[in-house]
């Protein structure tokens, strides 16, 4: 591979930085939230995303070297393999909180539905890239049925609500920066709040107990307080009793000492925010705000169409993972099964986030080759 | 089209910036408006109060024996910590249905409080949680401090028992730094001294985590044990005088003349109290309550009764200070006198002859009592009774008591609205009509009696030196040694009414009563046991400085000398016993 000057100068270091700031202070909190306040061996949860991050660090590094336009020429085969990955994982799908979610490949087991996320971005991207004007209802519904609805009922089929949600508003987010006709986008607003209802009762019906819960702890979370509302406040305790210069690095008590489950996947914020306080939780909620913006301004920049869209898809993946997240954890948003980006433990999220973090930093590297 | 995408980039990220500063208005929120109260939170989380239950102190008779003897008390609990809880198999390892475990478990405040499911576990049921508890995060046995009661029903009515804090002594601050499911005293000494008893209860602040597991402690601070008590009474006597009675019902208060203490308090039926330190169950409960007999009842001092010819003491003793009669003061006694169109008859119903006082003690001869009272009138005796402690409470405080009747002139008019009959006056002087007194009463009157007129404050606890006298009656000496003379002779002369209180190893005086339950008087033997008298016997000894002074009383126990006289009999020889082996001990002790 032939290293250009330009792009050693052009690398965009800060992207790199902010992500590799943030996955350290995720491995350092993973390592809080599951010591053991009993004895002295610690469970080797944050090992193993050591190991995820370097083999991480390496995939972003390889996704960094080319250009990004040889993605373009494979997104709808990707896109062929994420969604047979999908049925695959619904056959000998291993199964693992009330989901079956996990293909096992032996030493790890590896989630496709994250993998999935970019492959969906790129292909979108692909297919709108060539639309030169702005999208009319026949265009939508011709993209809703070939590339979104497949994929949205096999995820949500795992069941897997938090992702299915995901790439629902990451299409919505990709076509309206595209551009909608005004017809299309009225159509798709009412037909969005006239469904509401319509489709939040489907959805309730055909929602696992523990998803209504979430749903019902989310509006109500003091009806009782030792059930289904407990995670929430659990959660809140944790990151209230922070104060603001927070307990201290490895001095949390929420987390190791089980008062909070999942610990150290979705609600590592809270233990991230109940021992480094307002102060440190600020700084990491600062990254990741530096992170999106960044991304946008990527976006803005980007050489051609299909760099734009996918630059605003990933953005949007990182924000959208990260506003639930963070607002699941203060409770301002429900529980779902939605991990914090380069933190929560989770090879395959990391790995993933990598990756589309190394296309976002390619799309900027090369932003001023136009003559290629 | 390229300038609108860009425009809608930027809108975008006003977008992310109003979600963003929502995030942070959120954080600000919890962490710095409600982080102390969030930090309070999880320091509940965190830290477990355990109260550690105090030895409580232990309750001795004067001469040193225990009577009591502290138990653990284990019970079983959980803390459920928002975990699920299959509760059938939980109620199968404790032994309980799953009904009353999902019921306690549902009405608990928070997730983290422990709560109690069974109590009073034996050591098998124990050893068999213990072997099932890893399959139940959260399980734990704990333990408290209960009584034994090493003599069983002897002295319960005075000794008490201990129970559960109640639902207004929870709120009270007297109780406030014990734990939730503490053992207090709820009756008799137990309740009384509760305080002194009760000690300190300890406490050790632990780290736990959410399964309930202690990880580390914080701070200890241990309990300390409580006061320990000597009481006055003398459990020898205690368990002679309640094996004497028998099935019978009725009472004995037995008081130390020369400084006040009680001897020994008994009021039968009895209960186990035992029972009570275990948790008494529902049926036990309505058992005791249900019974006819009322075992719970205190009937040394909630119950009162005529007093019978015991009264003719308080009436005889009027008499002399009065000056309405002199020892050589003579009745002729036919069977009865006649008064209007009433009959007043003499239990001898063939007459006594002509006698003086002191025969008339000695054979209890009612006629001669009545002239007695007819020439004091009753203002005079009632005065006299009230003197001799007649008629008010004991000061003891151990339960709510009866204060009996004195009646006079003055009562009759403001409680029935009515004059005083000549008649009443009669009934009156030999201890029937509208008197009534309690067993402690007539015990205390008799300890008066005996020791010349002194009085001291009756006490249940032992005196370490001899007490500062209360009062001292203003008598003449001549006339109580007369009343005393005449007691000694109702137990040892001829035709005595009280001969069967007679004993080889002391000289004891006495007197009995016998108090008519119904106003027709016959043959005891052809009555129903309800109809049948109250048999009294008051009683001290020796008769030249005495040291025991008592009283008995027998419900429907028929005539007192041959009820009550050797319950009496028997109380003293025990105590005067164990006084002598008392003597012997400290001969010894000084000889070595």
């Amino acid at each position: 591979m032939r290293i250009d000057r330009r792009i050693i100068k052009n690398y965009d270091w800060i992207t790199l930085t902010i992500i590799l700031i943030l996955s350290i202070a995720g491995i350092m909190t993973i390592y809080s939230a599951t010591r053991s306040p009993v004895t002295e061996e610690t469970p080797n949860f944050y090992i193993k995303q050591i190991y995820w991050l370097v083999t991480s660090i390496i995939a972003l590094i390889l996704t960094t070297g080319f250009d990004y336009n040889w993605l373009r020429r494979f997104s709808y085969i990707f896109y062929g393999i994420g969604l047979m990955l999908l049925v695959i994982v619904l056959i000998i799908g291993k199964t693992g909180m009330g989901a079956q979610r996990w293909i096992n490949l032996g030493i790890l087991s590896f989630q496709p539905s994250e993998v999935f996320k970019i492959f969906f971005i790129l292909a979108i991207s692909r297919y709108l890239e060539e639309m030169n004007r702005q999208l009319n209802l026949k265009i939508l519904l011709r993209l809703f049925f070939t590339l979104i609805a497949l994929p949205f009922l096999l995820i949500l089929k795992q069941p897997d609500l938090g992702t299915s949600v995901v790439i629902f508003i990451v299409f919505l987010a990709l076509i309206s920066m595209k551009g909608l006709e005004k017809k299309a986008a009225t159509i798709i607003i009412i037909i969005g709040i006239v469904s509401i209802p319509f489709l939040g009762n489907i959805l309730w019906e055909n929602l696992k107990i523990y998803q209504k819960n979430r749903l019902v702890a989310f509006m109500e979370p003091e009806i009782d307080p030792s059930g289904i509302g407990y995670h929430i406040n659990q959660s809140k305790i944790a990151i209230g009793s922070g104060r603001f210069f927070g307990k201290g690095y490895l001095k949390g008590t929420q987390g190791p000492f089980r008062f909070l489950p999942e610990k150290h996947t979705d609600f590592i914020f809270a233990v991230l925010a109940e021992e480094w306080g307002f102060a440190g939780s600020l700084f990491i909620l600062f990254l990741y705000l530096a992170l999106i913006m960044r991304g946008l301004d990527t976006a803005r920049k980007a050489k051609d169409e299909f760099g734009r869209l996918v630059a605003l898809g990933i953005t949007t993946l990182f924000g959208i993972h990260f506003f639930i997240n963070t607002g699941m954890t203060m409770g301002i948003m429900p529980v779902v099964g939605i991990p914090l980006p380069f933190m929560s433990y989770g090879g395959t999220a990391l790995f993933t986030n990598f990756i589309a973090a190394g296309i976002l930093m390619n799309i900027r590297t090369r932003r001023f080759e136009i003559f290629y | 089209m390229r300038n609108s995408i860009h425009e809608r980039i930027i809108i975008a990220s006003y977008v992310v910036i109003i979600l963003f500063s929502i995030l942070l208005i959120r954080l600000w929120q919890l962490q710095i408006l409600q982080g102390d109260e969030y930090r309070r939170l999880s320091e509940e989380n965190r830290l477990r109060v355990i109260k550690i239950a105090a030895p409580r102190g232990i309750i001795y008779d004067r001469n040193g024996i225990p009577l009591v003897k502290n138990s653990p008390y284990y019970s079983v609990s959980i803390i459920p910590a928002g975990r699920e809880i299959d509760y059938s198999s939980l109620g199968r390892v404790i032994n309980i249905d799953s009904e009353t475990v999902s019921k306690k478990l549902y009405n608990r405040k928070s997730t983290f409080e422990p709560v109690r499911l069974k109590e009073g576990l034996s050591f098998k049921e124990i050893a068999y949680i213990e072997a099932r508890r890893s399959d139940f995060p959260g399980l734990y046995i704990d333990v408290d401090v209960t009584r034994q009661y090493l003599f069983g029903e002897a002295g319960a009515h005075l000794i008490g028992y201990l129970g559960k804090l109640n639902q207004r002594q929870s709120q009270d601050p007297d109780f406030k730094n014990l734990p939730v499911d503490a053992f207090v005293g709820q009756w008799g000494v137990e309740r009384l001294y509760d305080k002194q008893l009760r000690g300190i209860p300890g406490e050790r602040i632990v780290e736990v985590d959410a399964l309930g597991r202690e990880l580390r402690l914080i701070a200890e601070k241990p309990p300390s044990k409580g006061e320990d008590l000597f009481l006055s009474i003398d459990i020898k006597v205690q368990q002679a005088a309640e094996e004497s009675f028998g099935d019978r019902t009725g009472a004995l208060v037995a008081i130390k003349p020369d400084t006040g203490e009680l001897l020994s308090l008994v009021s039968r039926p009895s209960f186990d109290p035992n029972l009570f330190a275990k948790g008494v169950s529902q049926k036990q409960w309505d058992d005791f309550i249900n019974n006819p007999k009322n075992p719970l009842l205190n009937r040394a001092l909630q119950s009162s009764y005529p007093p019978g010819s015991t009264f003719k003491i308080v009436t005889a003793l009027a008499g002399l200070e009065e000056g309405v009669i002199d020892p050589e003061t003579k009745v002729t006694c036919n069977g009865g006198i006649s008064y209007g169109r009433w009959h007043f008859g003499c239990w001898q119903k063939s007459g006594h002859k002509t006698l003086s006082l002191h025969r008339a003690i000695v054979e209890s001869c009612d006629v001669y009592f009545y002239e007695v009272g007819r020439r004091l009138g009753i203002d005079r005796i009632a005065s006299y009774a009230r003197e001799l402690g007649l008629g008010k409470e004991s000061g003891l405080r151990l339960v709510r008591e009866r204060k009996g009747t004195i009646p006079d002139t003055k009562w009759k008019t403001e409680k029935r609205r009515q004059p005083w009959y000549l008649g009443e006056t009669f009934n009156a002087s030999i201890g029937q009509g509208y008197v009534a007194v309690t067993p402690f009463q007539m015990a205390l009157l008799t300890s008066i009696i005996s020791s010349g007129g002194y009085i001291y404050e009756p006490t249940i606890i032992a005196l370490r030196e001899k007490p500062q006298m209360a009062k001292k009656l203003n008598i003449h000496p001549e006339n109580i040694n007369e009343i005393k003379r005449g007691l000694y002779g109702v137990v040892n002369e001829p035709s005595g009414t009280g001969w069967a209180a007679r004993s080889s190893i002391v000289e004891i005086c006495g007197k009995t009563g016998t108090a008519q339950v119904i106003g027709i008087k016959k043959d005891s033997k052809y009555l129903h046991e309800q109809h049948r008298d109250h048999a009294w016997f008051i009683a001290f000894a020796p008769c030249e400085g005495p040291e025991i002074a008592l009283s008995v009383i027998v419900e429907h126990g028929g005539h007192g000398g041959a009820a009550a006289a050797p319950i009496a009999k028997r109380a003293i020889e025990a105590y005067i016993k164990s006084l002598q082996e008392n003597n012997k001990k400290e001969v010894q002790k000084e000889g070595s």
